[in-house]
């Protein structure tokens, strides 16, 4: 039941927006995914807040998408994972919505004003992607050491020194 | 006994000259993690919590490693309860799979899970007590915990890091014997502690009737803990209302578990996304709407409580059957795809989404894990108060800092 | 070392206790102390040096030399004092990572280590002996153990705990993050194996590091 009430936010939130805006990806019980153009990402991010009910993240993930066989490119992408507390059917289940950023160049601007609870979470995908987030109250490493001089660890280019 | 309601206390800003200090990576009461705190007086101005003494770089090594080889690896953040952690790491392997597990193996699982929880927050009540001044709790605590986790052995092998858990099923079947020097050595045990001799049924060797003894035994000392701990002057004097934090404020931080469910919040994940054999049992969630120190210790002892309900129903209706699909070579490829599963650690919701690419290992893994979604609950809620109250707080967040650094 | 600062071949009092004078003329204390002359070409280094074996300085009828004081080999004293180290072991509290859960159920009663002199004190670091590593050090908490280290007074003793303190374990190749390997930055004493180790391997290491202390020379 809860997924059925997925699929007529996705619906709704497609229709609003338009079909070049935003994109789908919904396999029933696995996943249930919205791609947005990045600059859209605040307007529907209010509208899925203000209109739907979901009122917190439970966290935020950076993915390098650059050697995925089918369906990457030169591209990190950011997927918020969206949460519902106060709405009874929709304490099931998590909506994600993401953007897909260029790897040369990749800045967004930040969920900060919206969902205070993305504060943490949007400064690790910093630390271990190079993803800045403009409008961020406070963006500074949290989990590396203090003299880490590389690149950031989580990136495909990156090798481990131990192995290779 | 009759105890005055505390005021509340507020920042009291003299503008006076500010001391900034480090709560340091080496202190007895925090454990490997650090705040910088500025204070102005007695009462804290700012605290900026400073993780990553313990980042071991998981994600990225997970990379590096094949499916089930993988499995170490994801126990170790929390290694209280290695079950919770890798629960859900099997559950969205098994979504990517299309696969669904055999009757047996969904009761062995829960019965494993449930144990660790309860050994994860005896742990978390010694140390409470023993950071509060109450060394007895400590002791009393760290040795009904050694009943539970030879439990835990005689099922699957390890006393803590058992790595039990592969896509598919579990590793090994319950015992049906249990050795006759553990029946002595409890024998021995509750009466120095419940005070009179355990009935002549109560003593047998067969498993489950075993498991059925030690389960009784942990309630009776439930009881005992109340008195001594719960409803004791030391504890509650320094407990009741101290770091409030309020519904609105809870959902709008985005905290999980226990922390969650005393200020007023009904949510768990065995209820409301359920697996495995959760389904089959009848369970209930403890809810509390203060949300001080003393309401989450007290969520924390209804959970033990009703996880021991849970084992006692799972022990009776578990079925015959195998324990697991097949015999998986260590390499196993995974079709491709996305997925997102979830489950019930003690602490709270953990949450998986891994990337797969047709290939023996996988291209991305991400855990989200309870305790660091408390980082800004333990911002909000330390800003006003006193150094001294910095303790109860933390230590009523169950904050693990293992968990947060990966 | 102990007795330096006494000094009580040089200068013995003509008026002592019963208990200074028997010490003080006992046969065995002063033929237990041997004097060795330190030549001159090694004396700038003699004199930088710190620690137990401090040279001394001499002056005897206007020259000026420089002897380092050690006890002899087989001796009452050097057996006594180990003893006294070695049966009230103090700990230093540094939890380092998931060996600490198996280093607080250690302290349960059904493994009791107090019947050692092992009482987990959560006190300060200049009254610990012990410093007991437990778990993976990191590149961000390396210069932290250290520090703790040099914090503590002599004698101090090093005991790696777990298969990631004395090689960097279960994160040995893949980890960007981890040192791989305790000897890198402190020298260490007993090696405890095990992922984690059981309680009785604890044990054993214990017993290791008294029997280690108790035949060890003393400086």
């Amino acid at each position: 039941m809860t997924w059925e009430r997925l699929r007529k936010i996705i619906d709704d939130v497609k229709e609003k927006f338009g079909e070049d805006l935003v994109r789908e990806v919904y396999v029933e019980g696995k996943i249930a995914k919205i791609v947005v153009k990045k600059e859209f990402i605040v307007e529907v991010a209010r509208y899925l807040r203000d209109t739907h009910g979901f009122d917190h993240v439970k966290g935020v993930t950076g993915v390098d998408l650059s050697r995925l066989r089918e369906g990457g490119g030169p591209y990190i992408e950011v997927l918020y994972h969206l949460g519902s507390l106060e709405d009874q059917e929709l304490n099931d289940v998590i909506l994600n919505i993401s953007v897909l950023l260029d790897i040369e160049n990749p800045t967004v601007s930040s969920l900060y004003s919206i969902w205070p609870s993305v504060e943490f979470h949007e400064r690790e995908v910093y630390d271990m992607l190079g993803v800045i987030f403009n409008g961020h109250p406070k963006l500074e490493r949290i989990l590396l050491p203090e003299y880490w001089m590389d690149i950031p660890p989580l990136r495909k280019e990156y090798k481990v020194p131990g192995r290779e | 006994m009759v105890l005055e309601e505390k005021k509340k206390i507020e920042v009291y800003d003299t503008g006076g000259p500010r001391l900034t200090f480090s709560y340091g990576p080496q202190h007895p009461g925090t454990g490997h993690f650090r705040m910088i705190v500025t204070v102005s007086g007695d009462t804290i101005v700012d605290l900026e919590p400073d993780p990553g003494f313990v980042h071991r770089g998981e994600e990225k090594m997970a990379e590096y490693k094949t499916w089930i080889t993988n499995i170490p690896h994801l126990e170790r953040p929390a290694i209280l309860d290695a079950a919770g952690m890798v629960i859900p790491y099997c559950l969205t392997v098994e979504k990517l799979m299309d696969v669904e597990i055999p009757g047996r193996a969904k009761y062995l699982r829960t019965i494993v899970a449930e144990l660790d929880r309860i050994a994860s927050h005896l742990y978390w009540f010694s140390l409470y007590g023993v950071f509060l001044g109450h060394t007895t709790m400590f002791l009393w605590c760290v040795n009904d915990r050694e009943f539970i986790l030879d439990l835990s052995q005689l099922i699957t092998g390890q006393r803590f890091t058992h790595a039990y858990y592969v896509p598919g099923g579990v590793r090994n079947d319950a015992p049906k014997q249990v050795p006759k020097e553990l029946v002595k050595e409890f024998k021995y045990y509750y009466s120095r502690m419940i005070g009179r001799e355990p009935s002549q049924e109560e003593l047998s060797e067969d498993f489950s009737k075993y498991v059925l003894a030690v389960t009784h035994f942990m309630e009776l000392r439930l009881d005992h803990y109340y008195e001594m701990f719960f409803n004791s002057e030391i504890f509650l004097e320094r407990v009741r209302n101290i770091g409030v934090l309020k519904r609105e404020d809870a959902i709008r931080l985005g905290v999980p578990g226990t922390t969650l469910r005393a200020s007023g919040v009904k949510y768990d994940t065995r209820v409301n996304d359920p697996y495995d054999a959760y389904p089959f049992l009848k369970f209930e969630i403890p809810v509390r709407n203060e949300g001080d120190c003393y309401a989450r210790a007290m969520v924390g002892y209804q959970e033990i409580r009703e996880s021991l309900k849970i084992i006692r129903q799972a022990i009776e209706q578990m079925p015959e059957g195998p324990f697991k699909l097949k015999q998986h070579p260590v390499v196993i490829k995974v079709p491709k795809g996305e997925a997102l599963g979830r489950a019930e650690a003690a602490r709270g919701e953990i949450i998986y989404y891994i990337v797969s690419d047709g290939t023996d290992k996988p291209y991305r893994l991400r855990m989200i894990t309870p305790s660091f979604r408390l980082l800004p609950a333990l911002k909000h809620l330390t800003i006003g108060a006193r150094i001294a109250d910095i303790p109860p707080i933390y230590w009523s967040l169950n904050y693990w800092p293992v968990e947060a650094d990966r | 070392m102990v007795l330096d600062q006494f000094n009580l071949t040089r200068r013995i009092p003509k008026k002592t206790s019963v208990f200074g004078y028997t010490l003080a003329y006992s046969k065995d204390i002063i033929e237990a102390i041997v004097e060795e002359v330190i030549p001159d070409d090694e004396r700038e280094e003699a004199i930088k040096e710190y620690g137990l074996g401090r040279p001394v300085k001499v002056i005897e009828g206007g020259d000026t030399h420089y002897v380092l004081q050690l006890i002899k080999n087989n001796s009452l004293i050097r057996y006594i004092v180990n003893w006294g180290r070695m049966a009230s072991l103090w700990p230093a509290h540094l939890t380092t990572a998931c060996c600490s859960v198996e280093f607080g159920a250690v302290s349960s009663s059904r493994y009791d280590p107090e019947r050692f002199g092992w009482i987990p004190a959560t006190g300060t670091l200049r009254q610990s002996d012990v410093l007991l590593i437990e778990g993976t050090v990191n590149m961000k908490m390396a210069q932290r153990v250290r520090l703790i280290y040099d914090q503590m007074p002599n004698p101090k003793w090093v005991i790696a705990m777990g298969a990631c303190a004395i090689s960097g374990g279960l994160y040995a190749k893949d980890s960007y993050n981890v040192l791989q390997g305790l000897n890198d930055i402190v020298p260490v004493d007993v090696y405890v194996p095990g992922c984690p180790p059981r309680p009785e391997t604890l044990f054993q290491g214990l017993l290791l590091l008294r029997d280690k202390i108790l035949k060890s020379r003393l400086e």
